[in-house]
């Protein structure tokens, strides 16, 4: 019994993520808790995606269902588990099982290497980026395999338009991600690193986030990667392969239920994994804004104050509108809802005052900002923008995107060597 | 990834052939893991399990047609085929009975703190002339291919 | 437990160079002929990786020392070439296809007397 307690608290002194610490204990702590983490933030973004969605187009979004819809991701699962699991039946049995797994299983083994903080990460593997970009290249397969499953055109067409989409837009990310690692080996010791956790303590040794470097070619590998991630996640506005006017939901269109959710649930896990890609590699990760500017007591303790302040802000947001809900004793239980919940996020930002918590929090706090901005940036490009067409998106991946991506990683070498001989020597 | 490499050159649809492999070329990337050389590893999920499978499914999905599933699999010389087959195992079994002495016992754990650098100071290196051609060989496969399957030149 | 020697990765290398020569030789459907290539040339991978990894272990004046990674840049290049083979190998199926509309090997036999 000592020697158990023993093995889980050696780990807590130590200053390497747990897989680099060989701690198994801890590794499974950490995958439960990105595990629940990226669950709980998958059910939050199909609540969001329709709230905001719905703001964009001048309407309210479900408003019925718990206090201003909060209860409508649960009813959906709700609907999704309950429905009955169809099989074409001509399809293929085995493939058809394993479509959906593929595609789920590649979206969540991307987060093995995604760091939240210097130590928070499940392990911090040596070619942590390049294992990213691989194992995301891996959800192609698990589309192909659906649509070839289902066994009818319109999910074979959308399956096909939707993996070559998928495969143009990967090396068009790929050139991004290049350009952005060239910038690592700018520091002091002269090697890059391909390592997620390297790549923002080289941020951090430089002294700027890597957007921002070499103005304007850190902007435009930026940019270059974030259109590209969009296309390679299947959203709008390159949703072509599963829009509902255009192929009645492509490669899933015979997919129900539980299977369906599967997918959905891929999808969004793989918003998210490319989006932490995007944050750790040009927008400093965990780190707060300005680390070298701002530094000294009173502006840690300010940007201290960010994560307690953002959920009082947003149990304030609560608050205020339960005192807006009508007043309509069918509404009573509505709007205790939405006190009981203003007030749990209220006791939320409380503790996260404490400085015990705040300075642990920190680092997530900050990753998790960005990638919820990303995330934002989404549902704004799906409320924006009309839809590509299919010849247009091929065209701008491979004729626009690409060469692009040459460009700007041609131009860095040749100013990060210009940097390295003639400026500083 | 023998059971992968058995199931590519049993089974009758040419899909499940497909997922046998990359089940074969992940178990791979593993050994390669193993192998301590992380590079190579994430090399072959990119390019091989992301990359020619796919393409690979691509074809299968525009060419295999129900008929070609019903056929006869195994074709008509597989006499022949299983017998040299045997003699180049009986071969393999030969040289590696006899060879075995040259290996030491147990293999030696490499820190892989920096194997990527490594393997770009060699690429980049020494060899450079081969990494140029490697590319002028991509550029003429991409143009033969692209050739091959026009329907008009 | 028996240790992993450079051996037991050959063999398996054998193995796996086996089982696609008996894919080569013995199989009708011009696909999984090609997906059998891809096999050979992993096996061929395999050899070379577990090499380079013994060389690892050797003593640097006999061409070994920790920076003894011949192997995996030469396995890098077999990954590339196994790349463009495949392309070019698909491409040529295509276009026998749409001559012929079958992918059986037994039915080219277009130059036989």
């Amino acid at each position: 019994m000592h020697e158990i307690l023993q093995y889980i608290s050696s780990y807590l002194t130590s200053d390497k993520t747990p897989g680099a610490a060989g701690n198994m204990f801890w590794v499974l702590v950490y995958i439960m808790l990105v595990f629940t983490g990226l669950s709980v933030a998958v059910i939050a973004m199909n609540w969001l995606e329709r709230k905001i969605l719905a703001h964009m187009q001048v309407r309210l979004g479900p408003m019925r269902v718990g206090p201003h819809g909060l209860l409508q991701p649960i009813a959906d699962a709700i609907k999704l588990l309950l429905k009955e699991d169809i099989m074409p039946a001509e399809a293929d049995g085995f493939v058809f099982w394993m479509a959906p797994l593929i595609v789920v299983l590649a979206a969540f083994t991307v987060f093995v290497v995604v760091p939240f903080g210097p130590t928070h990460a499940i392990t911090d593997m040596n070619i942590g980026i390049l294992f990213m970009l691989g194992v995301s290249s891996l959800s192609v397969l698990g589309i192909v395999m659906a649509g070839w499953a289902s066994n009818s055109h319109y999910p074979l067409i959308g399956a096909l338009r939707s993996s070559a989409q998928m495969v143009s837009y990967e090396v068009a990310m790929g050139l991004a991600v290049v350009s952005a690692i060239l910038m690592t080996s700018l520091n002091a010791s002269g090697t890059g690193t391909l390592s997620m956790i390297g790549i923002v303590q080289a941020q951090f040794e430089q002294g700027e986030w890597f957007v921002f470097k070499f103005f304007p070619l850190g902007l435009i590998a930026f940019f270059i990667f974030a259109v590209a991630m969009v296309a390679e996640t299947n959203r709008a506005p390159f949703d072509l392969a599963e829009a509902e006017s255009e192929l009645t939901a492509g490669f899933h269109t015979e997919y129900s239920g539980f299977r369906w959710s599967l997918f959905f649930l891929a999808e969004y896990s793989a918003m998210i994994a490319v989006s932490s890609i995007a944050v750790t590699l040009w927008l400093g990760g965990w780190l707060r804004p300005f680390p070298h500017w701002l530094i000294g007591t009173p502006w840690d303790q300010i940007f201290s104050l960010f994560p307690g302040v953002t959920f009082l802000f947003l149990a304030a947001i609560c608050f205020y509108n339960t005192v807006r809900m009508p007043k309509h004793p069918l509404f009573r239980i509505q709007t205790i809802g939405l006190a009981g919940f203003g007030v749990v996020l209220g006791l939320i930002g409380l503790v996260l005052f404490i400085p015990a918590v705040s300075v642990r929090v920190q680092d997530i706090f900050w990753f998790s900002t960005k990638v919820a901005g990303f995330m934002y940036l989404y549902i704004w490009y799906r409320g924006t923008f009309p839809r590509y067409r299919f010849d247009q998106l091929m065209q701008m991946g491979w004729k626009v995107l690409l060469p692009m991506g040459l460009g700007v990683l041609i131009l860095t070498a040749g100013v990060a060597l210009l940097q390295q001989n003639i400026w500083h020597p | 990834m023998l059971i992968g490499g058995i199931a590519v050159i049993t089974r009758k649809n040419p899909v499940h052939s497909a997922l046998a492999l990359i089940v074969a070329l992940l178990a791979q990337a593993s050994i390669y893991l193993m192998l301590y050389a992380p590079f190579v590893a994430g090399v072959q999920i990119i390019l091989y399990a992301g990359g020619i499978m796919v393409l690979f499914l691509f074809v299968i999905m525009l060419v295999s047609i129900d008929r070609s599933m019903k056929e006869r699999q195994f074709n008509s010389q597989w006499v022949v085929g299983m017998i040299a087959a045997t003699a180049l195992g009986g071969l393999f079994i030969a040289v590696y009975t006899k060879g075995k002495s040259i290996f030491p016992d147990g293999v030696p754990a490499i820190v892989e703190g920096d194997n990527t650098q490594k393997v770009a100071n060699l690429l980049y290196g020494q060899y450079m002339f081969a990494f140029e051609i490697a590319s002028l060989l991509l550029l003429v496969a991409i143009i033969g291919a692209v050739v091959m399957a026009k329907k008009r030149i | 437990m028996v240790p992993i020697t450079t051996l037991h990765y050959l063999v398996l290398g054998a193995a796996l160079f086996l089982l696609g020569v008996i894919g080569v030789l013995t199989r009708r459907n011009v696909v999984i002929v090609l997906m059998s290539i891809e096999l050979i040339l992993n096996a061929v991978n395999l050899n070379l990786v577990a090499f380079s990894h013994y060389w690892q272990s050797m003593p640097a004046r006999l061409g070994g020392g920790p920076l003894a990674l011949h192997g995996q840049i030469f396995s890098i290049f077999v990954i590339t070439d196994a790349a463009a083979e495949a392309a070019v190998g698909l491409g040529i199926l295509i276009a026998f296809f749409r001559n012929k509309e079958t992918v059986n090997i037994d039915e080219v036999n277009l130059l036989k007397w």
